[in-house]
């Protein structure tokens, strides 16, 4: 076993560091039901750390309770080392954890490039009244902004919708314009809710390819989501399988693919 | 020129300036509701307890003088100083600031994710209170409301256009405050639509009133922008309350016009800040030119119904307004 300090460079030259979030004996409940049943795992820093399971099982919970969407009842999420207080969700957005969402959450009304620009609302200093009197200072905060924003419509291929309203936009290209906004916060950890969910093989060989990218590119630690088993296999350094709630198998794709349990859960096992 | 054309050109100008002021109303209740969807039943109210805490502020009232006065046996009422104009229109935004404050800490946040129909009950519970709270902070007597507006026909352009028309023609009677009320609704519509456009914080804005959820995972705290935009509710309000209050008066009858900007948003529809614009004027315009053309042949008095008719027909035909968002419902 790597120690949580330990960094190890993988097959294709990435450098994987330390532990960056480890979530500790985490359990959820919602009323009488168990959607996380103790769990502990942890993320590296530089690393695609994938959780899958069948439906039901639990894995967009845990996205929340990384993001602070859901309170965990029991454990504690560490990041950076320290036990984190319990925060409301843009809190934790501020603290560098970027999300995508299972069901697209764009602002529709807006246009692709003002929905990417939103991602760097955190890194606006200047106040309301600063704004609006000192306009120089601001207007060379948006310049500034405005460069990593062109920067990542550049990197995920969508110059040409740059000024098209995102309710125009057909769904795969909503993804991608989601992915732009989270990458543009430059966050620490980039959380992606089912980023391939409901997208035909053309699309989701792209968007493998943009997370890779991303990662190998800016060396963003990802977290993702996904019940396809053959995408994630492909695409991430370590897996955690979950079943109903409960984890059943954490490691890299190969050391999960041989794992009974794991092969019991996807295929089914006759219980006796 | 025909006298004809000239009137109702006359009329048309009168109606714009009116729709002007419905515009200003309704452009709060917008506000509002695009962030939060919630319908403020207690826009009107706050234009009321806006123009009533300035003249307070003016007239250095006592607040609360009444109470004051019946608990301790005391006789305040003023405290003898008078505040200048402007520096109790900023005091009044600071007033309406912790308003808004106060709203979303002690009603809204509670209320978080509830049925649009509840929060509603909540904004019309709101404007009751705060329509008693206002009486019994300032009193409930009709009050006068100067800040230095002009007021009256403008000579000028009435000898400026007397000439068009025959001897039966006297020029246009236009009211000055109706021109510097114009005036100030252009330049708070085109500083709200800056505002939303350029700063970080009307940025964020536009994020809440599209999308909660992306909001907070973008790092917008919904809290802070709900404040925000009740304080900005809250100084159109302030704003609305000056015009009409310096027109007639700071009284009851002010909390009143909210009804008035009903059938504007039905027009306009509920989301759109020019639609609440546009939607103002065709109201203000409409109801003058039918009065003026129809209104003899029925008896008058057709100002009353004629906007809440119009609205009634947008609602068969077109029931998003003129910009809303266009409902489309996906099977």
């Amino acid at each position: 076993m790597l120690d949580q300090s330990d960094s190890y460079v993988t097959e294709d030259g990435r450098t994987i560091g330390g532990v960056v979030m480890e979530m500790k004996n985490i359990t959820l409940r919602f009323g009488g039901v168990v959607a996380i049943k103790d769990i502990s795992f942890d993320i590296r820093e530089g690393e695609i750390r994938a959780i899958i399971g069948p439906n039901g099982a639990g894995k967009s919970s845990m996205l929340n309770v990384i993001s602070g969407f859901y309170v965990p009842q029991e454990g504690t999420v560490e990041f950076h080392g320290k036990p984190r207080p319990q925060m409301r969700p843009y809190e934790v957005a501020r603290q560098g954890i970027a999300r995508t969402f299972q069901n697209i959450a764009l602002f529709e009304g807006m246009t692709v490039l003002d929905n990417v620009m939103t991602g760097r609302l955190n890194y606006m200093k200047s106040g309301l009244l600063r704004q609006a009197f000192w306009k120089g200072q601001a207007e060379r905060e948006e310049t500034a902004n405005r460069e990593v924003v062109e920067k990542v419509i550049d990197f995920l291929e969508i110059q040409h919708i740059r000024k098209t309203p995102v309710a125009r936009l057909p769904y795969g290209l909503k993804k991608r314009v989601e992915l732009a906004r989270a990458l543009a916060a430059e966050p620490k950890l980039l959380l992606l809710d089912e980023p391939m969910a409901g997208m035909n093989v053309e699309e989701k060989e792209d968007m493998s390819r943009f997370i890779l990218d991303v990662n190998d590119e800016f060396g963003t630690t990802i977290a993702l989501i996904e019940h396809d088993m053959g995408v994630v296999m492909d695409l991430s350094d370590r897996v955690v399988v979950m079943d109903y709630g409960k984890k059943i198998g954490d490691g890299t794709p190969d050391e999960v693919r041989n794992n009974q349990d794991v092969i019991d859960a996807y295929l089914g096992v006759a219980h006796d | 020129m025909s006298d004809q054309f000239l009137f109702t050109t006359e009329v048309f100008f009168n109606g714009l300036m009116a729709g002007v002021l419905y515009a200003l109303v309704a452009l709060g209740f917008v506000l509002i509701y695009k962030a939060s969807g919630i319908f403020n039943y207690a826009q009107g109210v706050m234009a009321l307890f806006a123009a009533m805490t300035l003249v307070g502020i003016m007239e250095g009232q006592v607040p609360f003088s009444h109470i004051i006065n019946a608990m301790f046996g005391t006789d305040v009422h003023h405290f003898g100083w008078h505040v200048p104009a402007l520096l109790a229109i900023l005091l009044t935004v600071g007033v309406m600031v912790i308003f808004a404050w106060l709203v979303q800490r002690v009603v809204m946040r509670h209320l978080v994710g509830q049925e649009p129909i509840i929060l509603f009950m909540a904004t019309i519970g709101l404007a009751y209170f705060l329509e008693g709270f206002s009486d019994l902070m300032w009193g409930s007597e009709i009050k006068k409301l100067d800040v230095g507006l002009p007021q009256g026909g403008s000579f000028w352009i009435e000898d400026m256009t007397a000439g068009l028309g025959s001897d039966n023609f006297y020029g246009f009677f236009i009211d000055r405050l109706d021109i510097v009320a114009t005036v100030i609704a252009v330049l708070l519509v085109a500083g709200l639509v800056l505002f939303a456009q350029y700063t970080k914080q009307g940025r964020a804005m536009r994020a809440v009133a599209d999308d909660h959820q992306a909001a907070l995972s973008v790092g917008i705290s919904l809290n802070f922008i709900w404040v925000l935009v009740w304080s900005v509710a809250g100084f159109v309000a302030l704003v609305a309350g000056i015009v009409w209050g310096t027109k007639s008066g700071v009284q009851f009858s002010l909390s009143l016009i909210a009804l008035k900007a009903l059938p504007v948003l039905m027009l306009g529809g509920f989301t759109s800040i020019p639609g609440a614009i546009v939607g103002g004027l065709i109201i203000g315009v409409g109801e003058k030119l039918f009065e003026f053309a129809i209104g003899p042949m029925v008896g008058g008095a057709t100002e009353n119904w004629f906007a809440y008719v119009l609205a009634l027909l947008f609602l068969v035909f077109r029931p998003q307004g003129l910009f809303g968002e266009k409902i489309i419902e996906r099977v």
